[in-house]
């Protein structure tokens, strides 16, 4: 309240040095060593070779590290404008996905335009991270707190969950579902709303699960008892753990990693890649890789802490929060904590798309950081 | 502005606590990860450092060579060539049904077969290969290295397989091996017989033979990857290959034996060492080639095999059973004497035919042979007398002699399937007809008919004990067994039975025998053509033999019949009566028995008897139990 309305309403313009330094360049640090340790893993897993993983990992980072850059420079007025126009065309695209994958007969999550292939999933992610932040900039907390305010961030919610479920992505699913429940937690909606929709989903399970494939099915399944199918559904997690044990508390070594140098990990160099450096650097490199994350996650918090609107706290507390998704998600599920639903872990599994999301979003939060005084329109 | 700055400083605080219990759940969360980190690299570790390692560690068995097969004169009759066969193991997810389908696309597998592989596949423990074709082409071996890349888990090992050099010749002495069923595995605990390339002996001495020929199994350590493929190897423990066996057949003569019957539709014979019990030649015609089912034999040629009316798949000298006719009465005169029913100056009378009630029971001699002592009825095949000798001796008595000669039971030759025969007696007769023994029924069993079967080893194993002064010899088809092969060598000669005496009076012998040379040896014999060998010339003596002959009845004729002109040669085949010919020379220190049947050949003199004559005359002029010198080593292969 001591601080003189004048500085408010005519706020000193940040110089694009300012600007430079405001970034968090400790915290571009940690994601660089996040993604050194994908390139070291994915070295390992093709068998000690950049070829074909390490190499494309490495240059991928770089490049996205730039546009991760350019993305925290740009003022949040510009998000606040395009967050509509962005969920739109991300919801516009899953749909087109849908209707690819229904002609081409199976499980589609990519369109391809010319010589990329995009994955709308991913951009949906941060789509509704941003129109989430943008809708509740534009409210007050009494109006935040309104059971009636609370049905227009459901629907934007609900909308991607319902097409990528059909694609069908449970991973994607469970990640924007519980992200945006993340968010509308900290924008103030009423702790018995949450309570009150946990109750629906558990009485709406065995709806959900007539909708579920088969194979979706047989993963939960498998999930809640590993031994019902030790051969079928159930070996890719029961290699993983056999895997992970054997590592033990130092590894085996680099690149001295039986379980994936000999194939009995699937997938090891996407969804299981935590496997597959767990097994060489043991539960010491296991921690530093988490401590890691949990170093990106403490950054998040801290911007948004120290945003001075109300966009920059909901979109660094919603990046943050899909950064911790993906981590926590990916590894539960390599270590057969949670069933095996296909969630990259962040910066080190291989994978274009994913790796240009999150330092889209990384940039995202970081411009929150440089942009954290800037004057925001209330919006509506 | 104000407005602003007010409403979100009441937003902002919210936040912030809510912030930080969003941020306290995740922390827990993490804490949940790093307390599962610790569960399975901490507390558990040993148990998923011994599952990584038995996931990284097969052990294969290697199958040591089977055993090779030769006769006594060491000429090779099963060894083993070259197999190049596909193999496979396979991840356990998707992969298998991949790699079933690609093989297929390739070797045409067919569904039944696919269906075989993926089940093999699934079921296969610890990274053991299993079979997905064997004998393949060069063509196919090389379409499938060409493939081997989109082939993960295949890959072609070179084995073995079974090769019958001779084949239809010994295919009922050697048998044949095939894969192993459940029945093998019964009371068997080899790991060899895991093995999906394993074969396992189903007929003749690959069975009687089998656990001496398979060998013990080598095993190597490898390192493996999810597909089965192996990395490397880590540790080879060599087996020991199986027993190499020396058979008592003398294959020159089984030719001759084979080349000779195959004058007629088929038949047996079998020549007996009578001191050593060594089986010199056991051939059954016609046979079979084995070598179809080393490569796997279709369903029509099996089909074939099954349905032929002479029985190829039989090995008729131990499986064939027939009335022994006139042979047996070397057994009735035996019993006679022995029972002391008739001394050997007994003549009883022939006037061409006996009558026992209201049936009349005829001497092929439509006249009558008027009288004979037993030796002259030998000679003579008087049907009158061994009715007589029959009745006399009683059915007791001739059952108790006949199972000193080997009949009605199964001996130690120890090849498979071999069948007893039928040696009636009064309790079988009561058991299998619930009627009590007639003397009609001696009458039938002194002459070898009625109920009365044996087969061509029995009749052989008779003669044989005759010949020897009654030791009571089993026929044996090993003559010697070794692991090398170079220690593989025919045992010394022996001139003495080993076997235990079965106490006949060597008077009584010594009759039977005299009866036997007569009947080749003097003007009544009635196989008396055979003093002469098949050049026209009369035997040299220290090459005379003696003989019996034999006709079994298959179709009576009846005197309806007979009366309409119906006579052996103008029935059908398969009802025309059996010839039969037994034999053992030489008659002054007979070492050599020999039985002949010819199927359906009608009189035993005129077809059975030369081709005895002609086996045993070679059997004799070789003389294999003496020359162990014509064993010759094979040169290693």
């Amino acid at each position: 309240m001591s601080v003189p309305s004048l500085s408010l309403s005519t706020p000193a313009p940040v110089s694009f040095g300012e600007k430079i330094w405001r970034i968090n360049w400790g915290l571009i640090l940690v994601l660089t060593a996040i993604a050194a340790v994908g390139v070291v893993a994915l070295y390992s897993a093709a068998g000690g070779r950049f070829d074909p993983w390490a190499a494309k990992h490495a240059i991928r980072y770089g490049v996205a590290l730039g546009l991760c850059l350019v993305v925290a420079l740009i003022n949040p007025k510009v998000w606040l404008a395009l967050a509509w126009p962005i969920y739109v065309v991300s919801m516009l695209l899953l749909v087109a996905v849908d209707v690819i994958g229904k002609i081409g007969m199976g499980a589609q999550r990519w369109l391809v335009l010319g010589p990329i292939q995009i994955q709308p999933s991913e951009i949906a992610k941060v789509a509704v991270i941003l129109v989430l932040a943008r809708y509740y900039h534009g409210l007050t907390r009494e109006r935040a707190e309104k059971f009636l305010y609370t049905l227009p961030p459901l629907m934007i919610i609900m909308a991607p969950v319902a097409l990528v479920m059909v694609q069908p992505d449970l991973g994607t699913a469970m990640m924007v579902l519980l992200g945006g429940a993340a968010l509308l937690f900290v924008a103030g909606v009423r702790i018995w709303m949450f309570l009150g929709a946990a109750v629906a989903a558990v009485g709406c399970l065995p709806f959900a699960w007539s909708f579920m494939h088969e194979y979706q099915r047989k993963r939960v399944l498998t999930f809640l008892d590993p031994d019902r199918d030790p051969l079928g559904a159930g070996y890719h997690i029961t290699q993983s753990k056999i895997a992970i044990g054997s590592g033990g508390l130092f590894g085996k070594g680099f690149l001295k990693g039986t379980q994936s140098a000999l194939n009995f990990l699937p997938e090891k160099q996407t969804d299981f890649i935590f496997t597959t450096f767990v097994e060489e650097w043991g539960m010491i490199g296991a921690l530093v890789l988490l401590a890691l994350f949990t170093l990106v996650l403490l950054w998040g918090f801290s911007i948004a802490l120290r945003s001075q609107h109300h966009f920059g706290r909901l979109v660094a507390l919603g990046v943050t929060s899909m950064m911790f998704l993906y981590v926590f998600i990916n590894t539960s599920m390599v270590m057969g904590l949670l069933p095996v639903v296909g969630v990259p872990l962040p910066l080190v599994s291989n994978g274009g798309t994913a790796m240009v999301s999150v330092m889209f979003a990384c940039g995202l939060l970081i411009g929150v950081n440089v942009h954290r005084d800037a004057q925001l329109p209330l919006v509506r | 502005m104000m407005r602003y700055r007010k409403g979100d400083n009441e937003r902002s605080s919210l936040f912030m606590r809510r912030a930080l219990v969003l941020g306290g759940a995740q922390a827990a969360l993490m804490s949940a990860l790093v307390g599962r980190l610790y569960q399975l690299q901490v507390l558990e570790t040993n148990r998923f450092a011994t599952l990584a390692e038995e996931n990284r560690v097969s052990l294969r068995l290697l199958p040591p060579p089977r055993g090779l097969i030769f006769d006594r004169t060491g000429q090779p009759l099963a060894i083993n060539r070259n197999n190049f066969r596909a193999m496979a193991t396979s991840d356990r997810g998707r992969g298998a049904e991949i790699l079933v389908d690609r093989l297929d696309q390739i070797l045409n597998l067919g569904d039944a077969e696919k269906q075989r592989l993926l089940r093999d596949l699934r079921r296969s423990r610890n990274a053991q290969p299993v079979l997905v074709r064997e004998n393949l082409g060069w063509e196919e071996v090389a379409r499938l290295e060409f493939n081997a890349p989109d082939l993960p888990g295949m890959f072609i090992d070179l084995g073995q397989t079974r090769d019958y050099p001779e084949g239809a010749l010994m295919s009922h002495i050697i048998g044949y091996t095939g894969r192993v069923s459940d029945e093998d595995l019964n009371g068997r605990d080899d790991p060899l017989l895991s093995l999906p390339t394993m074969r396992f002996g189903k007929k003749g001495m690959e069975r009687a033979l089998e656990d001496d020929l398979r060998g013990k199994a080598g095993a190597v350590q490898v390192e493996v990857n999810a597909v089965g493929r192996v990395v490397r190897e880590l540790d080879r423990t060599e087996g020991q290959p199986g027993v190499n066996a020396l058979l008592t057949i003398d294959l020159d003569l089984q030719r001759l034996a084979a080349d000779r019957l195959a004058e007629h539709h088929s038949g047996s014979v079998v020549v007996l060492d009578v001191v050593t019990g060594d089986v010199i030649v056991m051939a059954s015609t016609p046979g079979f080639d084995p070598n179809m089912f080393a490569r796997g034999i279709t369903q029509s040629e099996w089909r074939e095999l099954l349905d032929s009316p002479e029985r190829p798949l039989n090995n008729k000298a131990i499986q064939g059973v027939y009335p022994p006719g006139s042979t047996y009465k070397i057994c009735t005169a035996l019993a006679a004497l022995e029972s002391k029913a008739i001394d050997p100056g007994t003549v009883l009378p022939c006037p061409g035919y006996l009558t026992l009630g209201d049936i009349k029971f005829h001497c092929w001699l439509a006249g009558g042979h008027g009288g004979l002592n037993v030796q002259g009825a030998i000679t003579n095949s008087c049907d009158c007398f061994f009715y007589e000798a029959a009745r006399r001796a009683g059915v007791d008595k001739i059952d108790e002699v006949a199972a000193k000669l080997g009949f009605g039971k199964v001996s130690e030759l120890g090849l498979p399937g071999e069948s007893p025969g039928n040696q009636p007696s009064r309790g079988w007769k009561q058991d299998k007809y619930n009627i009590p023994w007639q003397q009609g029924d001696s009458f039938n069993l002194g002459i070898g008919q009625g109920y009365m079967t044996a087969t061509p080893l029995q009749l052989a194993i008779m003669t044989a004990r005759v010949a020897n002064g009654g030791y009571e010899v089993q026929p044996n088809l090993l003559l010697a067994k070794a692991t090398p092969r170079e220690e593989l060598a025919p045992p010394p000669p022996r001139e003495k039975p080993v076997a235990p005496s079965l106490r006949f009076n060597p008077l009584f012998l010594n009759i039977v025998r005299q009866g036997m040379t007569d009947v080749v040896n003097s003007g009544g014999g009635t196989a008396n053509q055979l003093r002469i060998d098949a050049q026209g010339k009369l035997i040299e003596p220290q090459y005379r033999f003696a003989g019996k002959t034999g006709t079994a009845q298959v179709k009576r004729i009846t005197e309806h019949e007979r009366a309409m002109g119906i006579t052996q040669a103008s029935l059908p085949w398969h009802l025309r009566h059996h010839a039969l010919f037994v034999c053992f020379g030489p008659v002054d220190n007979p070492r050599y028995a020999c039985s002949v049947i010819v199927e359906h050949g009608m009189a035993g003199g005129a077809t059975a008897g030369p081709i005895g004559r002609d086996v045993l005359l070679e059997t004799m002029k070789r003389d294999p139990s003496r020359h162990t010198d014509r064993f010759k080593k094979m040169a290693s292969r």
